[in-house]
């Protein structure tokens, strides 16, 4: 038997989960798109024309792209001081980091739920304080959602940046110090310059996530907030309305690739999502 | 003695009980080439950092022709590094790594091109002024390092053990290059090695650090002819050591005693006590003769042969062990092992050493 034979026997059982399990599901969804409820391209005739449909997707789009900002300023900063002050709590904050990725998403959600609720502890908080007499929205609107999605994020940012950084020596910034440059122009022109394959691989991750995820906007936005994931399941559960739902779900797919092909001119996706430290 | 360009006063530096730096003082002259010589762990690395600015002592000062800098940042002090990494920046071209510190100091365009193709001619990279660091060999990434460090004609350049990690040919070639460029430019050079020969041949002085603290420190010569302590005589070179009894005579002379003899040596450094004393004596101040044409009899042990030069190991009955190295041109004695034979020196072959 030659060795390529070996490698297919190997990888045979996770490939067939993969074919019965997600390719064969997915394939169903595009026929469905144009068979249900009558065949042709009614479907997207209709997605293409929805006002909802549209406000769904830009704000999906906004999220997802609000979510990704803040996780890179927030993740380089906190990645550039594990990377580059080491202490002994240095091990700490790096735990802190990963702990989140042992604690369900759904928990973590909920956690945010009883933080921002009407009666929650930063409302109740605020109010004791006396800066507020009355509670404030921070839960059931964008914000919330927001709030929630920086946090559950945060890791895949930091991942990347923090292995990019461990790799960069401190010798580039000492000898652009040596050469005469300010401790901010050597962080600037030598040691950022650097930094944006990590910043690049955790953007895409978080953004790319982002498009498509469901729980935690589900459960912050309280059906206010109604990103692309939750407004399929809508159109599904509530409607069901399983042409809709499958034309919107291949237009999200659709969407999501053309970001990873635009993105595969300046990452390298490979490293992005293979090679995760 | 000018005014030194950079002198180093009572330097201390503490890693938590550890003294990386122990009481260091050192005067660098402007224009030469001095070396900071010591095994792995002595503080080479440490005691140039102090100097570039980049590690604060824990007391202690260093001080420019300006005055007291031991506060300055490292951009601030006009000192260039030379990393043993390289450390080119890898997101800029050869050019653009050369100009670097010319554009930090605002130079108009043409200027830094024009300086920009001056150091890569210097070090014979001109054709390479496109490539990105990391398409360069070891050898060529040095170059550029050295290139990029004298585009801005630094006061001092720091060179850490800048040809450790390359293969020994193009070291050799390197060290010549070198220093034909101290040679030329007049820039003071402090280079660190643990590599004994690179310094000798190199340095127009050798400072020889151990533990944290300043051995010795002296022109190379100076040094290998001339050690005061037993780690200099076997760090720098090799040495035997023979315990003798000095006597001070009335008018001043030094006399040793030691293996049943009584010979004359000399005190360069000014250490020598009446008493016991160890004396450092280099291989080939040694001369092997036949039995009872030197004053010292022994036999051969063992014979390794090098070309030029061979080792005789010869035994005696009071030094024990004694390595000679002999030339093998010599005609009046081949020595074989068994042979007996008889060793003896000239007056200055042993070199009184500071008592431990
Ligand atoms: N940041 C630090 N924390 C603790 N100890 C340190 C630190 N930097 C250096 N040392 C210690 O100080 C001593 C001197 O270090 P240094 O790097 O100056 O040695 P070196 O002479 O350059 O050695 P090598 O030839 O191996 O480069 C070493 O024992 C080292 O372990
Ligand atoms: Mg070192």
């Amino acid at each position: 038997m030659n060795e390529k034979l070996h490698y297919w026997m190997l990888a045979l059982p996770a490939l067939a989960v993969m074919i019965v399990f997600y390719i064969w599901p997915v394939l169903n969804i595009w026929g469905i798109s144009v068979t249900e409820p009558s065949t042709g391209l009614d479907n997207y005739t209709r997605m293409f024309d929805s006002n909802a449909v549209r406000v769904s997707f830009v704000l999906t789009f906004r999220i997802a792209a609000v979510t990704t900002i803040m996780c890179l300023l927030l993740g380089y900063v906190l990645a550039y001081t594990i990377s580059n002050f080491a202490t002994r709590v240095t091990p700490l904050m790096l735990g802190l980091v990963l702990l989140p990725f042992w604690v369900s998403v759904l928990v973590r959600s909920f956690a945010w739920i009883v933080l921002l609720g009407r009666s929650g502890l930063v409302n109740d908080a605020l109010i004791d304080t006396g800066l507020i007499t009355s509670p404030i929205r921070i839960m059931h609107n964008e914000l919330g959602v927001l709030i929630a999605m920086v946090h559950v994020m945060l890791p895949f940012a930091v991942l990347p940046m923090l292995t990019n950084m461990r790799g960069i020596d401190d010798s580039y910034v000492k000898a652009a110090r040596g050469l005469g440059a300010s401790e901010w122009r050597a962080f600037r022109e030598v040691y950022f310059p650097q930094t944006l394959p990590g910043v690049f691989s955790g953007g895409l991750l978080v953004f790319v996530l982002s498009l498509g995820f469901y729980i935690t906007p589900a459960l912050l936005g309280g059906g206010r907030v109604m990103m692309i994931s939750e407004y399929i399941t809508y159109q599904i559960q509530e409607f069901l309305n399983w042409g809709l739902g499958a034309a919107l779900s291949v237009a999200l797919l659709v969407a999501t690739a053309l970001v990873l092909l635009v993105a595969g001119r300046f990452v390298n996706l490979r490293k992005t999502f293979l090679e995760r430290g | 003695m000018p005014d030194p360009i950079l002198s180093v006063r009572k330097a201390v530096k503490t890693y938590g009980a550890f003294h990386a730096l122990n009481d260091v003082d050192l005067d660098i002259r402007e224009g030469e080439f001095l070396t900071l010589l010591g095994p792995s762990g002595s503080g080479k690395t440490t005691l140039l950092s102090v100097i570039a600015g980049f590690t604060p002592l824990t007391s202690g000062s260093v001080h420019a022709r300006g005055g007291d800098i031991s506060r300055l940042p490292p951009e601030k002090r006009g000192f260039a590094m030379v990393f043993q990494g390289y450390a080119l920046f890898p997101t800029m071209t050869v050019a653009e790594n050369v100009a670097y510190p010319l554009r930090v100091r605002q130079w108009k365009r043409q200027d830094i091109s024009d300086r920009v193709a001056e150091c890569l001619d210097l070090v014979q990279m001109a054709q390479f002024a496109d490539r990105m660091p990391s398409q360069l060999s070891g050898g060529q990434q040095q170059r550029i390092a050295l290139a990029r460090s004298l585009s801005f004609k630094p006061d001092i350049l720091l060179l850490d053990e800048p040809l450790s990690a390359l293969d020994k040919k193009l070291r050799a070639d390197l060290q010549w290059e070198l220093k034909a460029l101290h040679d030329r430019l007049g820039v003071t050079f402090v280079y660190v090695t643990h590599d004994q020969e690179e310094a000798l041949s190199m340095s127009d002085r050798i400072v020889i650090l151990n533990d944290g603290q300043i051995q010795q420190q002296g022109a190379p010569d100076d040094l290998y002819n001339w050690p005061r302590t037993e780690f200099v005589a076997s760090f720098l070179g090799k040495s035997n050591f023979i315990n003798s009894v000095v006597l001070k005579g009335a008018d001043g002379t030094l006399k040793a005693q030691a293996g049943g003899h009584e010979f004359p040596i000399e005190d360069h450094n000014g250490t020598a006590v009446s008493g016991e004393t160890c004396l450092a004596l280099r291989p080939e101040r040694i001369r092997l003769g036949a039995p009872g044409a030197e004053m010292f009899e022994g036999r051969v042990r063992q014979i390794s042969y090098l070309g030029e030069r061979c080792q005789v190991l010869v035994d005696h009955a009071e030094f024990g062990e004694i390595l000679v190295s002999h030339p093998t041109w010599h005609v009046d004695i081949r020595p074989e092992p068994h042979l007996n034979v008889s060793f003896g020196w000239e007056r200055g072959a042993c070199v009184p050493l500071l008592s431990a």
